[in-house]
């Protein structure tokens, strides 16, 4: 069996290219990939914990089973209808100001 | 003590005049306003005739509680009234004068714009007034003695949009501050010694105590400091420079508060405080001193003036000298006697004037006045008695009580009495002067065109008019209920009436009995003296004035520089702006506020504000708009945290 700490040194690697692309990149839509990554760097560490706890006998301790999973679903939801309403942003921000550089997108800026 | 008179009824009804007045005159009718004016003053004076009427029934002094005001440890000070022989005498002087006053303002004021706010003043004034008269301790009575102040100050600068009297309206406030301050610290030592303020306690404690006459003691600095309240309050010297200048006010005011009523609150006073008075000497002697003096100093300065109404205003400083005089020298109920006579006739020479202000087109000038006698005979009736009141001719009031002072300053000391008889013939003087500029010779008044007063309205005692004419009835009653007063009050005095009606208050006088007694003989030669310097001032002020018109202009000529400094009051104005004034506004300008404020408060304020701004202005970069740089900051704060807890541990 994988030990625990892979899956999270994993999905530690996962959250950091996220943030990592999130800070350097200029395209909103690469931006937003990044955000998608960081949600699924955290998915992978739930899952992860889920399993380990129900492995080693959680449910004894008070732990809900599948709770872990559920969450997961949770998130993908959320991130869904966020890619939603935010891909429709993008496309209005794009006919507006023809472009998807967010350095360019700064008419809220004082 | 039987059912209870409901004192609290006289001070209420005027405050609630006022109130009515102040609040929903604006948009009543002048009837409307002078009704209430009118109703609420003459109720409260109904009251207090009803109070009088009563007044052998009840037992003496008459006190009545109705509420806690300050209670800290031991000491107490509490909304009661107090009612003995001399609250009662001020009681009916001040509602009964107060009522008349009110009824000749209806005429007097009836052009005015601010009609109500007039009534609502003088409404308040008696308020304060008669709160001032029936308190049971010090500090109520400080109440309605600073509540006279305001009332005085408001109705000093009524006509405000004029600089003077806004001017003198301040004058007078500043003034009475500064006696008020010795007042004050007055009260401050009877609470120290006595633990309290109510009058009956602390002359219980007082009255233990022997005679200062080793020196100055407790006592005396206690006198000392309540003669500099009265001083302030009753425009003696050194404080009384803004009685004249109080003359701005309108001339039912002038009557009321600078010489009926509010100007006498310190002899009343004084008179109330006299156990600590007659147990203190030095202070006693002071207090005859100051008064000596201001009526000498006051009626040679009135001599000279030419405003019918600063002729009076220095007169009634005079005569308030004349029963601090009297209080000086023991005899209290002689002075309260003078203050109930000069009230009366005082009053009636201020409406007098008013009268002829109103007959001549608002001119206060009376060598633009002369030979009125024809136009207004019953104002020149009502004021000629008046004068002879004043001047001390029997069988008058004036004459009864100048006369009564005149004698027991006899008895304590002739100087008092030589300075007085001499003050009693510079006032016979002064007023006959008035009397006949105003009233003899030919009117040198200009015809003022009924067009050509409009533009002063307001702001002045303008009613405008062709020829001098006579006031209302409205304004001619008041004159001659007050004239009858003047003829006929004097007699309370006959057998020294009025002092054993006084006696319960002022009785076992210590320092009373310390005069030598003089025999009747004495007395007569005393009061013919009297008369005969009232008479004699008649007689010279007839000749200066009547027969030989040319004679005053010699006579100030030959006199030099002495009428000059007479004519410009003695200088006192300007060596007060000299002395006090002018120091106090160039320190104030030059280390209060371009020092103290400017430089200290101001600095720090400002520099601190500019440093706030610095300090923003650099933290503002933080804020780029970028949003990486956002989020870099967010990562960089979560990295910190994790950093952190994983360093410490996850506290549990």
């Amino acid at each position: 069996m994988v030990p625990l700490s892979y899956y999270l040194v994993l999905s530690g690697i996962l959250f950091a290219c996220g943030v990592t692309g999130f800070l350097i990149k200029r395209n909103i839509i690469t931006i937003f990939m990044s955000i998608e990554l960081m949600l699924n760097g955290v998915n992978l560490s739930f899952v992860a914990f889920a399993a380990h706890w129900h492995a080693i006998g959680g449910e004894a301790h008070g732990l809900v089973p599948l709770s872990g999973q559920v969450f997961v679903f949770f998130v993908m939801v959320v991130a869904a209808a966020e890619s939603a309403v935010g891909l429709a942003i993008i496309i209005a921000v794009h006919r507006t100001r023809e472009t998807l550089n967010v350095d360019q997108v700064n008419l809220l800026k004082l | 003590m039987t059912s209870s008179l409901n004192l609290w009824l006289i001070p209420v009804l005027p405050l609630a005049g006022a109130a009515i007045n102040g609040f929903l005159g604006k948009k009543s009718s002048r009837t409307a306003v002078s009704v209430i004016g009118l109703f609420f003053s003459g109720a409260a004076f109904a009251w207090a005739l009803q109070v009088a009427l009563r007044f052998s029934s009840v037992s003496l002094p008459y006190q009545e509680f109705f509420a806690h005001w300050i209670r800290s440890g031991t000491f107490s000070a509490d909304f009661s009234f107090y009612l003995d022989q001399l609250s009662l005498v001020m009681l009916l002087v001040v509602t009964g004068v107060g009522f008349l006053i009110h009824i000749y303002s209806v005429g007097y004021m009836w052009d005015d714009p601010s009609y109500y706010r007039f009534f609502c003043y003088l409404n308040l004034f008696l308020f304060f007034m008669l709160n001032l008269v029936l308190a049971n301790n010090y500090l109520l009575m400080f109440i309605g003695w600073e509540g006279v102040g305001l009332a005085s100050y408001l109705l000093i600068g009524f006509w405000f949009t004029k600089d003077s009297a806004a001017s003198a309206g301040k004058k007078a406030f500043i003034v009475n501050r500064i006696g008020d301050f010795g007042f004050l610290i007055g009260l401050f030592l009877i609470i120290q010694h006595f633990g309290s303020l109510n009058f009956t306690q602390v002359f219980d404690q007082v009255k233990p105590l022997g005679i200062e006459n080793g020196g100055a003691g407790l006592l005396t600095a206690i006198g000392i400091l309540l003669m500099v309240g009265a001083c302030g309050k009753s425009a003696q010297i050194p404080l009384y420079v803004w009685l004249p200048d109080a003359m701005e006010g309108p001339t039912p005011v002038s009557a009321l508060i600078h010489a009926a009523t509010m100007v006498t609150a310190g002899v009343y006073m004084v008179a109330r405080s006299h156990v600590i008075f007659e147990r203190a000497p030095i202070a006693l002697t002071v207090v005859a001193i100051i008064g000596t003096l201001t009526a000498l100093f006051a009626a040679t300065i009135g001599i000279t003036q030419t405003d019918i109404k600063k002729v009076l205003a220095y007169s009634t400083v005079s005569q308030l000298g004349y029963m601090f005089m009297a209080c000086g020298v023991g005899a209290f109920s002689a002075g309260i006697f003078h203050l109930m006579t000069h009230a009366f006739f005082k009053g009636l020479l201020f409406l007098g004037a008013g009268s002829v202000i109103h007959a001549v087109g608002g001119e206060q000038d009376m060598r633009k006045m002369g030979g009125l006698r024809s136009y207004i005979p019953w104002t020149f009736l009502t004021m000629g008695i008046a004068t002879l009141a004043i001047a001390g001719i029997p069988p008058l009031a004036g004459f009864w009580s100048k006369d009564e002072i005149l004698l027991k300053a006899y008895q304590n000391n002739w100087v008092y009495w030589l300075i007085g008889v001499i003050t009693a013939f510079i006032t016979s003087f002064y007023m006959f002067r008035l009397l006949f500029m105003t009233f003899w010779g030919d009117y040198h008044g200009v015809q003022v065109d009924d067009h050509g007063h409009a533009h002063a309205a307001h702001g002045h005692d303008d009613h405008g008019h062709g020829e001098p004419h006579e006031s209302p009835w409205v304004m001619l009653g008041p004159l001659v209920v007050l004239a009858a007063l003047s003829l006929l009050g004097g007699f309370v005095g006959y057998h020294n009436g009025f002092e054993h009606f006084l006696d319960p208050v002022f009785g076992s006088g210590v320092t009373e009995a310390a005069g030598e007694t003089v025999s009747s003989a004495t007395e007569w030669i005393l009061m013919g003296v009297s008369i005969a310097v009232g008479f004699l001032g008649l007689i010279v002020a007839y000749i200066l004035y009547v027969s030989k018109p040319e004679l005053p202009k010699k006579v100030a000529d030959s006199l030099g520089a002495l009428y000059d400094a007479v004519l410009n009051k003695y200088y006192v104005d300007e060596i007060y702006a000299k002395l006090f004034v002018k120091p106090l506004v160039d320190g104030s300008t030059s280390v209060l506020w371009q020092g103290v404020d400017r430089k200290v408060i101001d600095d720090s304020i400002n520099s601190a504000a500019d440093g706030a701004q610095h300090v923003s202005d650099n933290v503002r970069h933080m804020q780029s708009g970028n949003l990486r740089s956002y989020a870099g900051w967010i990562a960089a704060g979560a990295a910190v945290v994790i950093a952190y807890m994983i360093w410490m541990g996850v506290g549990r």
